[in-house]
């Protein structure tokens, strides 16, 4: 899929995350999290797979993370790319 | 560095003490008199009032380096130790020590006098940024976490010398008696600023409420007060005390407080004269309404209930579950309410409620104790000083004088707080050792401590969750992924006392 407009999803609950997308012509993933520390690593490594999965290659990923799970995180990601492609 | 027993390295000496190690709960025996503090002589016709802080602060003959306390009822609507400190500061006097009961972000405007050296250091755990700040290495000030019963402890011993006492008094005579039942700032009991009365060698009552000799019922006496000084408020009321406490809404909060009365159940002590303490959160708040619904289905008529109390509590004692109350701290209006009202809902101290080195504190005749944490081990060490992420930001409280002293002990926490696992390898700071705690409730299983078999066996009987806490943990790591562990530098900026005064863990500085 390709990121057309602009487009968000998910809440700034505990356990949740804001993911914002919008088009650009390279991938950009940008994170700021409560657990920065401790999981940057790992949410970056489900971000990306996720957006493989759904095969977005380009577009600007920014996600305000309050803690989320995997499963939160690809629903999150999947919900904001998809809205992206509505008018 | 030394190792204790727990395998904590802890310095041998931080500000300007040497640091026993913390070796097991039970065996250190005390080998000190009681401190003692001069006599003094106030005759007929003479008067204690002061006209003002300032006044009083000059009178206490306070001078640098000197130790000075405030007790914590006030909470976070607390203005005294702010206002004690400007004073402080005005008069020039430097490097003084705050040995307070306990101090909260609202004392987060002492970090400027931290910074300028007014304020050296703590003799008392903190709550909030200046933790935070101390964590970071961008205030210097050594900080000692004692719990209620250790500060009373060591007060006693004479190993923490306050040199002047600022005694927030909501309801207080011109001659120094005090409670702190009525009045705009009334916060309850005063268990805390006990040891504060009898041991500090200057006592300041400071009061917002000045009544005509005598005011009753007295808390404290005009035998321990020096000086008597109006101000015009000792802080928001608001904030005080919360004018409700209320019981969880969260599902995994009851679902773990269901559990926990479970557990209190099953390990028999649901019988006449059970004894019980939980804390205000609202998942302790929760367990406590599952067990007034098993004591009432039951018949079971309790002894006592004790620590910080809330209206759950007064409305058992009223309704004939537990015949006595006893109050170190009111929670909420209602147990505010309930102190003057109920001859059974007893102010006691700090000393009497948690000091190991007496002759027996409440805490030794507690049945079962609900406790939280902002993390647990697969040792069953409990942290509630530190979160994850390495920051000091929570004082101890009662939490390892109630495990000690309980026959159960029960820490209720989820297993997982914003993707952070909270249930460790190794927590990050210990404050509670795991030989004091029995029983782990999360909402994904039950863990029960080894040297607990009989109880393990009973909960299976019943068909409660119970898991090895090491499968738990696998568990809920395999959700969360293994976080990065943090990093810190070698600098001390805090020591964790154990009750009895050794040290059982060391707080370190974050690397950034």
């Amino acid at each position: 899929m390709e990121i057309r407009n602009k487009a968000q999803a998910g809440t700034m609950q505990s356990s949740d995350m804001m993911v914002f997308v919008e088009a650009a012509d390279e991938l950009i993933i940008e994170i700021d999290s409560t657990v920065f520390k401790q999981f940057e690593h790992l949410i970056r490594q489900r971000i990306e797979q996720q957006l493989k999965v759904l095969d977005v290659s380009r577009g600007r990923i920014r996600v305000s993370d309050r803690g989320a799970l995997d499963y939160a995180i690809d629903a999150r990601i999947e919900t904001a790319v998809r809205r992206s492609q509505e008018g | 560095m030394v190792q204790n027993s727990l395998g904590r390295w802890i310095p041998q000496q931080f500000n300007g003490r040497a640091c026993r190690p913390y070796c097991d709960p039970f065996s250190v025996q005390p080998n000190v008199q009681r401190a003692s503090r001069a006599l003094r002589r106030v005759n007929p016709g003479q008067s204690k009032l002061v006209s003002n802080l300032i006044d009083a602060v000059i009178a206490s003959g306070l001078k640098d380096g000197m130790c000075i306390s405030t007790h914590h009822h006030l909470r976070n609507g607390d203005a005294l130790l702010n206002n004690v400190v400007r004073v402080i500061d005005t008069l020039g006097i430097r490097d003084i020590t705050i040995a307070s009961s306990s101090v909260h972000p609202v004392h987060a405007e002492l970090i400027p006098y931290i910074h300028s050296g007014v304020i050296r250091g703590f003799e008392c755990g903190v709550n909030g940024l200046i933790g935070e700040l101390a964590s970071k290495g961008e205030i210097h000030c050594p900080i000692t976490v004692r719990t209620h019963g250790g500060r009373a402890r060591a007060m006693m011993s004479g190993e923490l010398k306050v040199d002047v006492a600022f005694i927030a008094a909501p309801c207080c005579d011109l001659y120094g008696n005090m409670n702190g039942c009525s009045g705009p700032s009334a916060c309850g009991s005063l268990g805390y600023a006990y040891p504060d009365a009898d041991y500090a060698h200057c006592v300041i009552a400071v009061t917002d409420n000045l009544q005509p000799y005598p005011v009753t019922p007295i808390s404290i006496a005009q035998t321990q007060v020096d000086y008597v000084v109006e101000v015009e408020r000792l802080g928001d009321p608001q904030k005080i005390v919360s004018t409700t406490t209320r019981i969880t809404s969260d599902p995994i909060g009851l679902m773990i407080a269901k559990h926990a009365a479970e557990v209190i159940e099953a390990a028999g002590l649901l019988k006449d004269g059970f004894s019980f303490q939980t804390g205000s959160g609202g998942t302790s708040l929760a367990v406590a309404d599952n067990v007034r619904k098993k004591m009432l289905a039951a018949g079971v008529k309790g002894s006592f209930g004790s620590g910080g109390i809330t209206s759950y509590f007064v409305d058992m004692l009223e309704h004939g579950l537990f015949n006595t109350l006893f109050d170190v701290q009111c929670f909420d209006l209602e147990a505010v309410r309930s102190i003057a009202r109920n001859p059974n809902h007893l102010e006691i101290s700090s000393d009497m409620y948690a000091n190991p080195f007496n002759g027996g504190g409440v805490v030794n005749q507690l049945d079962a104790v609900i406790l939280g944490a902002t993390e647990v081990d697969v040792d069953f060490n409990v942290n509630v000083n530190t979160e994850s992420n390495g920051y000091l930001l929570h004082n101890t409280g009662g939490h390892s004088d109630t495990a000690a002293g309980a026959k159960l002990s029960i820490i209720t926490v989820p297993s997982i707080r914003g993707r952070l696992p909270i249930v460790r390898d190794a927590v990050t700071t210990v404050t509670t050792p795991g030989e004091t705690v029995d029983v782990i409730v999360t909402e994904r299983g039950i863990a029960v401590n080894d040297n607990r078999p009989e109880l393990k066996q009973e909960l299976l009987k019943r068909k409660l969750p119970v898991k090895d806490i090491r499968q738990l943990q696998q568990e809920i790591v395999a959700l969360t992924g293994q976080p990065k562990a943090v990093e810190f530098e070698d600098d001390v900026i805090a020591v964790i006392e154990y009750r009895d005064g050794t040290i059982i863990d060391a707080v370190r500085r974050v690397k950034d």
